[in-house]
């Protein structure tokens, strides 16, 4: 039988262990350090940027977004901390009824949700608007990875992988019903992250790329060539502006010329409080979706890059935990969570830098907003769970 | 398959699959940070820059043109400040009829009917696409501040300090002093209006475009940091520069020579007037009739007023008749022929020439005025009386030898002056070679004959030249030959009153004349102006200062005989000449002559009051 090769490697004492005793007392013991690090890291960069760049953005409250992504933090992270204790398996067991919150909560949204630009997303409640699509990115996950084990041995091949991509293509329809076609977006590609891992085969995603590569064909080009619109016209600029910039410089591109602008602008080493372009409002949603515009401009290449650091060494704590679950569920969830952090890193930092269209996707961790800070930490959450889980089940074969 | 839900999942194709997962991380991550060191290090101070330009507005403040003073310092043009009603087009509602609706507020409160805004607009738009509209100049405070208070329903609507040109007093040297206008398209792209920009006056004629770079000053500018909708933000005053005045301009002109010139050109009809320092080229004054008060070039005009400007071939009330018109001269250019004549050795002062009134010359019979015979005639009273027969006889002497065009040409006559405005005539000299080149391409029905050289010896024929150039003829005639650069600008002035330039206008070129020649021409210009039976004698026998003049009048086809008169004075020593010409004002006397004498009353004014109290002492 083939080890992995990181099995091997967890005979070596953790780096970052800490002393056993108290530890375990404050259920910090078998955590991945590094993951808790990058995540607290950037949840600081977000508090420190927000502190600074939205001072002038609500007026008589300087510290209003700042106030608010504080308690989503710690909110967050008190969540997350619960989650680590518990075993992530149980999950799996309870994978109909994540499931089925998961449609419903989204279905809910067209009835009691309150629209915001043009969009139904989010409920309104006393304290903060709650978007179930942000927890959702992480329940579909769960559900899914539990609908795969479950169904590993029933059926053909073929009929595995349409039942997956059904089940994982239902929720992300609703988001984009709403519309929301960054999130549903997300959900799709979270989807293929948790088939991938469910050992998919490669031919089966080939199929599906052609597919989807004919998709967007039909929804980019055919269908507004032959007056069937798919998209509404807003989305379908956004998503192709980015490719030619300056020709909608001031209309859909606008935003992203002006992101551009900021974070060249900063340089190497950042404007500071002269950072004109996010301070000035000339990068709309800076608190938000273009927030590593803020970063970019503000403390230049050296912020900038650290922050991307801290994202790059999330991912490769999440892939990580990914080979060192106990069980295959745990690699699934890990997996999932892994990729679709990856995606929404990926498609929002490239949005910023210009080489990626506009899609709503915010910066996890950094963007501020109440549902995406609290899901976030919850998938880490998640994460650790698997970690401490893994560990536990060790502990009766290694001595350490 | 490597599912087994209770187990780790194990076997090579799981690391496989996270190791693809990985180095397509790898390569994601690579290009974010390969498009970020592309930005903030590789181009940087690009986008920096550009974010810079970004939060900043450019507010031109404008300067205040120079003035334009007489050579006393009497202000000619100076401007006034006015608060004019500005509309930047492009903050305009895009919905039609929200735009209509705000169109027709804005034009109740200044006045103007909806149709007559979006006229103004398309007007303007026309002239200068981009600039602010000009709806309205001397807008009341009241409505100022009105529209401050209620800025939110006038988007693009600004109130903009500006300055008027103002003419204090009203006609006077308007063809001289021209207009300003606004920049066109065209104009833009012209070298010397490089750092213009749409909206911007430039000198439109005369002294104003002439002199446009001294009088035009340097806009200032403020530079207000503002935030993504253009709203200032405050404490975001960032540089101001003060702008910089245009500079004084100093004429040659005497403004009461001016203003007498054109009340008598006035009372005589259209025509044309010049006087001139025959030493230096200084214009003292020059005008035309008719005239127009430059302020209408300030206010927006009607299609009527735009026509009677532009399109009326008979006033022409734009047409500079002293420098742009072209006329023949009648008798006031003989002293020209006499001129080559005498150089020449073809006649000498004494030689008398038979005048029985007429006299028959390759077939056809060239007649005095009136057929009025003189008897034997030499040359200074050939031009005491202007005898025709004794410039005839002149012209058919040198009708094939090119000599009378030789000297007319030496004298200015069909040549460029050098004169410092853009409104100049060359006119036309004609010659042998002209006609004959003209018989040879089908322009006319004769070759040169030699009654083309007895016509132009008295000034008549197809001869087109201007006042101005006759001045030119006849200052080098006082001053012993040298050709003068006619010119209107002295010098020019900070706003303080210190000399910052002194024109300088040399001689163009010298042309000997024999000192003997030039005092008996002199001579017989003196007899003719003011002793016995001279031509001028009716008008200037009574004039107490002794001149040189000459009367002519000039036959134009399908019209009345033009009037002319040039003198210099004082004789014997000249120092000015003037010319004056009254289009249909028959004899020289009649009506050229009492233009000249009103000007040369006004130069005179201190020594021919003193000669009059002399006379009334006696």
């Amino acid at each position: 039988m083939t080890m992995y090769a990181t099995r091997t490697r967890n005979a070596r004492p953790e780096p970052f262990t800490v002393h056993v005793g108290l530890a375990e007392r404050l259920g910090l013991a078998n955590l991945d350090w590094p993951l808790m690090v990058s995540a607290l890291g950037l949840t600081a960069f977000s508090l420190l940027t927000l502190g600074q760049a939205t001072q002038n953005d609500v007026p008589g409250s300087p510290h209003y977004f700042l106030e608010r992504q504080t308690i989503y933090a710690v909110l967050g992270i008190v969540a997350m901390l619960a989650v680590m204790r518990i075993d992530y398996s149980r999950f799996r067991e309870l994978r109909v009824g994540i499931y089925t919150f998961l449609c419903t909560s989204i279905a809910l949204v067209f009835v009691f949700g309150f629209a915001a630009r043009g969009s139904r997303r989010a409920f309104e409640l006393p304290f903060f608007s709650f978007q179930p699509s942000e927890l959702g990115k992480l329940l579909l996950v769960l559900a899914l990875a539990g609908f795969v084990i479950d169904g590993a041995r029933r059926g053909s091949q073929v009929q595995r992988t349409v039942r997956y991509l059904c089940l994982g293509l239902a929720p992300a329809a609703l988001v984009f019903l709403q519309p929301d076609l960054g999130t549903s977006l997300v959900f799709g590609v979270a989807t293929l992250a948790v088939m991938y891992f469910g050992g998919v085969p490669w031919t089966h995603f080939a199929v599906i790329g052609g597919v989807l590569t004919a998709l967007v064909a039909l929804v980019l080009v055919v269908a507004p060539a032959t007056g069937v619109p798919l998209l509404k016209g807003y989305q379908e600029e956004r998503l192709t502006s980015f490719l030619d910039p300056g020709e909608h410089a001031s209309g859909a591109g606008y935003q992203q010329n002006q992101s551009v602008v900021a974070i060249g602008a900063g340089e190497l080493t950042g404007r500071g409080d002269k950072a004109t372009q996010t301070r000035l409002d000339f990068v709309p949603e800076r608190h938000t979706d273009f927030i590593f515009a803020v970063i970019g401009e503000r403390y230049g290449f050296g912020g900038a890059a650290l922050v991307l650091s801290l994202y790059a060494l999330l991912f490769w704590r999440a892939l990580r935990i990914t080979t060192l679950s106990k069980n295959s569920y745990g690699t699934l969830v890990a997996g999932g969570i892994a990729v679709s952090l990856l995606f929404q890193t990926f498609v929002n930092v490239g949005m910023n830098l210009g080489i990626m269209p506009i899609t709503g996707i915010p910066l996890p961790l950094l963007s501020y907003g109440g549902s995406s800070v609290v899901a976030t930490f919850l998938a880490v959450g998640v994460l650790q769970s698997i970690n401490v889980q893994a560990h536990l089940s060790q502990k009766g074969r290694f001595a350490w | 398959m490597y599912l087994r839900s209770d187990q780790p999942p194990q076997g090579s194709r799981l690391s496989l699959r996270v190791a693809v997962l990985g180095g397509a991380a790898l390569i994601l991550f690579g290009i974010l940070f390969f498009r970020l060191w592309n930005l903030q290090v590789l181009a940087g101070d690009e986008y920096l820059a550009e974010a810079k330009n970004n939060r900043t507005r450019e507010v031109k403040i404008i300067a205040p043109r120079g003035e334009i003073l007489d050579r006393n310092g009497e202000v000619l043009v100076d401007s006034r400040t006015s608060l004019a009603l500005q509309l930047n087009t492009t903050k305009l509602p895009e919905d039609p009829a929200e735009e209509s609706a705000q169109l027709e507020r804005l034009g109740e409160l200044i006045g103007m009917p909806l149709r007559k805004v979006r006229r103004t607009i398309e007007k303007e738009e026309e002239v200068a696409a981009g600039a602010p509209v000009t709806l309205k100049q001397d807008v009341r405070f009241e409505l100022i501040a009105y529209l401050e208070e209620n800025q939110a329903e006038f988007p693009g609507v600004t109130v903009q300090r500006v300055f008027v040109r103002r003419y204090p007093n009203e006609t006077l040297a308007a063809h001289l002093l021209g207009h300003v206008g606004e920049i066109d398209e065209e104009e833009l792209k012209e070298p010397d209006y490089k750092h213009l920009e749409p909206g911007d006056e430039i000198g439109r004629a005369g002294v104003e475009a002439g002199y446009d770079r001294f009088l035009r000053g340097e806009p200032g500018i403020t530079r207000i940091q503002v935030n993504a909708l253009g709203e200032p933000t405050p404490g975001g005053q960032l540089v101001s520069t003060a702008p910089t005045p245009g500079e004084n301009l100093k004429l040659t002109i005497d403004a009461e020579v001016q203003a007498a010139g054109e009340a008598a050109l006035a009372a005589k009809g259209f025509g044309a007037f010049v006087s001139m320092n025959i030493e230096t080229g200084e214009i003292l004054g020059l005008g035309s009739y008719p005239t127009v008060d430059p302020t209408v070039f300030t206010e927006p005009m009607t299609q009527q007023q735009v026509n009677a400007l532009y399109q009326d071939p008979v006033t022409a009330p734009l047409f500079n008749r002293a420098t742009e018109g072209a006329y023949p001269t009648g008798s006031i250019f003989k002293i020209i022929p006499a001129l080559a004549a005498l150089e020449n050795g073809v006649i000498t002062p004494e030689e008398t020439i038979y005048d029985p009134g007429s006299i028959t010359i390759g077939g056809q019979e060239f007649r005095n005025a009136g057929g009025q015979p003189y008897g034997a005639v030499a040359l200074a009273r050939a031009l005491q009386v202007s005898s025709d027969v004794y410039f005839y006889t002149l012209g058919a002497r040198m009708w094939d030898s090119g000599e009378l065009q030789d000297w007319a040409s030496k004298l200015g006559i069909a040549r460029w002056t050098g004169l410092d405005l853009p409104e100049e005539a060359k006119g036309l000299l004609p010659t042998q070679q002209w006609r004959d080149q003209l018989y040879k391409e089908g322009g006319t029905d004769r070759p040169w004959s030699i009654g083309d050289n007895v016509q132009l010896a008295t000034g008549q024929g197809d001869l087109q030249t201007s006042p101005l150039q006759m001045a030119v003829a006849y200052a080098a005639l006082g001053n012993g030959g040298e050709i003068v650069t006619p010119h209107v600008a002295l010098e020019v002035e900070d706003t303080a009153g210190r000399v910052l330039k002194e024109f300088e206008f040399g001689v163009r070129r010298k042309v000997p004349i024999d000192p003997t020649h030039r005092a008996e021409i002199l001579e017989g210009l003196h007899l003719a102006a003011q002793v016995e039976d001279g031509t001028g004698v009716p008008v200037f026998g009574d004039f107490p200062i002794p001149i040189a003049g000459k009367t002519g009048t000039a036959e134009r086809v399908g019209y009345g005989d033009q009037s002319w008169f040039a003198a210099l004075s004082p004789y014997p020593n000249p120092r000015i000449v003037t010319i004056a010409t009254v289009e249909q004002g028959g004899f020289g006397a009649e009506s050229a002559a009492p233009v000249v004498l009103s000007i040369l009353e006004e130069i005179y004014e201190k020594q021919v009051s003193e000669a009059t109290t002399a006379v009334e002492a006696e």
